[in-house]
């Protein structure tokens, strides 16, 4: 078992550590740190004791796998109703960035019925070799096949790294996945890069809200390195329909008959643009005050090709539906330009779009804290100040 | 502590639903502040609560369970300071809690945190459905629940916004599914996992009585010697991930505010905007 150690010699009671502690792990007790059963081994304390009497024992890991036998950068190509997600294709640049780095190729992995098309995208956006299996029985996404058919290939060629977008598919499909091959998993990351010394994956995300960010890393006796990548973090690369690559099939070894779950109907949702591909989004909050005023949000939305968004309390005042929720317990977005409006600008709130690129935020009250965050702030009441924005866009996009 | 139930595939002439709920104690992120001299994380005072997903899930199975009899067995995987979630679930009506703590299992990743969790299912025995919460305010990974569901061998329904039908007699359950573009209404055989939004329900509060005897209760604890796991397979030892470094992101720059009359100041961010070229 692993241990935390200070050293009570060395310990200068400095208390530099304590709060250094993303688990609360670690307090003073007669002018000497000490650990809990909180603490998880994650080491940051070690970093910053200045007297370094910290240190963490971990068990060897002996190498029990041959990690040589390990090749290639994969990305899952998923795609819903017809339509790869752009995610797979943001993945595609960044996977050509990491074969680079470790002068190896990049591969698709691509599972559904009739999917040539796709393949051919695939490779335009990069991909040297795509792994394909199709069968009637991959038609539309569903766990259990879309997990046998991923499982296989992985156990067959040996990937380094396999790469899916940390959508709800990808996010469903890979849990299971890395489960069945036992091999790592960081969800939902926003930075990917090759550690070129000892040719390594560096998994960067963010924890606790997005008040902290964490690099994680593979241990070398589990392999492929598996991740999944928030969308719009990495920029779609150029599309070059030229280009020639290698498409190996393999067939499904598993029947409908096997398959636990059937989709029965799928209902589109209301709203012409989601949360999650948009390139804009206008978002209400509190100082919304109905349902009916929410009109003014969509009115600017209609306008600028944006979907709506709310906040928790337009949510939870039953103003707006489920679905346009923002935030930690709503959905985590990142368009181009976020507009905020009468929204305070919680810690939950900002953990779903702090990353946007551009933050407007429009508030009567100068002192919110979405004020802080934003790129470029309106002080002023927002029933006078949206529609404005409004005729003005208007106006210029001669609309 | 002792074994208390059967292995997980039950006897058919049960109707009642067997339900087990995952629960996770996580800091109140709202509370986790980064001090931007020492760029650390400010703890003090950050209460812990209870991951407000698992409430959802929580609140599903009790009225999953008023619904369609039967009982509803809560976990807690963590230190032994867990038990305060474990007793909101008792007050608000849960039939059985267990703390799964052991130090066998403290640097678990979710790879590993999974495998014990399925083992203390596999112990409880006789489940016709687990639900978690879809992921942890925490870490916010949403891969716990997938990983239970495969080390389980059943299937998973994650993103769970509507239970449409559920049957323990034909083993089957219907449920609404929230994607990003729309709602997939997906049927599967039982026992089954979910994970749930928060559209799903609305949580209940506890009662006075209810605190009361949650108060009192005892909470066993399960160890890693009562669930038979491989040592291999549990806490740091068993997990594939560890983390390397830990950081503050990088402060956002901003907080410009466009001062004047609103007449100047709308038409200067149109002006702002327009540069960026995204407006189309």
């Amino acid at each position: 078992m692993a241990k935390l150690i200070i050293d009570p010699e060395t310990c200068s009671g400095c208390e530099t550590c304590i709060p250094s502690c993303p688990f609360g792990a670690l307090s003073m007790k007669e002018g000497i740190a000490v650990v809990d059963e909180k603490c998880t081994y994650c080491g940051a304390c070690v970093d910053v004791c200045p007297v370094s009497a910290i240190t963490l024992e971990k068990d060897e890991k002996a190498v029990t796998i041959d990690t040589s036998a390990y090749k290639n950068v994969w990305v899952f190509i998923e795609h819903e109703r017809g339509k790869v997600s752009n995610v797979s294709f943001e993945l595609l640049g960044q996977g050509r960035n990491l074969a680079n780095d470790l002068g190896c190729q990049l591969c698709g992995m691509l599972f559904g019925d009739k999917v040539d098309d796709f393949a051919k995208e695939a490779v335009a956006y990069g991909a040297e070799k795509v792994y394909v299996i199709e069968s009637p029985v991959l038609k539309e996404y569903r766990t259990d096949p879309y997990a046998c058919a991923a499982v296989n290939l992985i156990r067959k060629y040996k990937p380094e790294i396999v790469l899916f977008g940390a959508t709800t598919q990808g996010r469903d499909f890979a849990g299971c996945v890395a489960t069945t091959i036992e091999a790592g998993l960081t969800a939902d990351c926003t930075g990917l890069d090759i550690d070129m010394e000892k040719k390594q994956l560096r998994q960067t995300r963010p924890a606790f809200g997005g008040n902290i960010m964490a690099t994680i890393l593979d241990y070398p006796n589990y392999r492929p390195q598996m991740s999944t990548v928030r969308p719009k973090v990495f920029p779609m690369p150029a599309r070059d329909g030229s280009k020639k690559g290698e498409i190996i099939r393999e067939p499904l070894p598993m029947t409908e008959e096997q398959v636990r779950t059937k989709v029965l109907e799928f209902v589109k949702g209301a709203e012409a643009v989601n949360l999650v591909d948009a390139e804009i989004i206008v978002s209400g909050g509190r100082g919304i005050g109905n349902g009916e005023n929410f009109k003014v949000i969509r009115e600017l939305a209609g306008l600028l090709g944006a979907a709506v968004g709310a906040s928790r309390a337009a949510v939870d005042s039953g103003w707006i539906s489920y679905e346009h929720q923002v935030g930690q317990t709503g959905r985590t977005v990142r368009p181009r330009i976020y507009i905020a409006c009468g929204i305070s600008g919680s810690i939950q709130h900002q953990a779903g779009m702090k990353t946007s690129d551009i933050i407007v935020a429009i508030n009567k009250d100068p002192e919110a804290p979405i004020f802080k965050i934003a790129t470029y702030g309106i002080v002023g009441d927002l029933f006078t100040v949206v529609p404005m924005l409004r005729d003005e866009l208007k106006k210029r996009l001669g609309r | 502590m002792s074994k208390s139930g059967s292995p997980i595939i039950k006897d058919d002439k049960e109707e009642n639903v067997k339900i087990v709920v995952c629960i996770k104690q996580v800091p109140d992120t709202t509370d986790v502040k980064i001090n931007p001299e020492t760029n650390t994380l400010i703890r003090e005072g950050v209460a812990s609560i209870s991951n407000p997903f698992d409430e959802f899930a929580l609140e599903e199975a009790l009225l999953t369970k008023e619904k369609h009899g039967g009982e509803v067995h809560v976990i807690s995987m963590g230190p032994p300071q867990a038990i305060e979630v474990l007793k909101n679930a008792l007050a608000v009506g849960a039939d059985k809690v267990y703390l799964v703590s052991d130090r066998a299992f403290a640097g678990a990743d979710t790879l590993a945190t999974a495998y014990t969790l399925a083992k203390t299912i596999e112990w409880i025995g006789g489940v016709d459905l687990v639900i978690c919460g879809k992921q942890a305010i925490d870490g916010d990974t949403a891969q716990v629940g997938p990983g239970i569901a495969t080390r389980l061998g059943i299937p998973q329904l994650t993103y769970v916004s509507k239970v449409k039908e559920i049957n323990v007699e034909k083993k089957k359950i219907v449920v609404e599914r929230l994607l990003e573009d729309g709602r997939e209404v997906m049927e599967s055989t039982l026992p089954a996992l979910m994970t749930v939004v928060k559209d799903i329900n609305e949580p209940r509060l506890p009662s006075l009585l209810g605190i009361k005897k949650a108060a009192k209760a005892q909470i066993p604890t399960v160890t890693a010697k009562d669930i038979c796991v491989d040592e291999n397979r549990i806490g740091l030892k068993g997990s594939p991930t560890w983390v390397w470094k830990i950081f503050s992101p990088e402060a956002r720059g901003g907080g410009e505010i466009l001062k004047g009359e609103l007449t100047e100041v709308v038409p200067t961010l149109v002006n702002k905007l327009m540069d960026m070229k995204f407006i189309k």
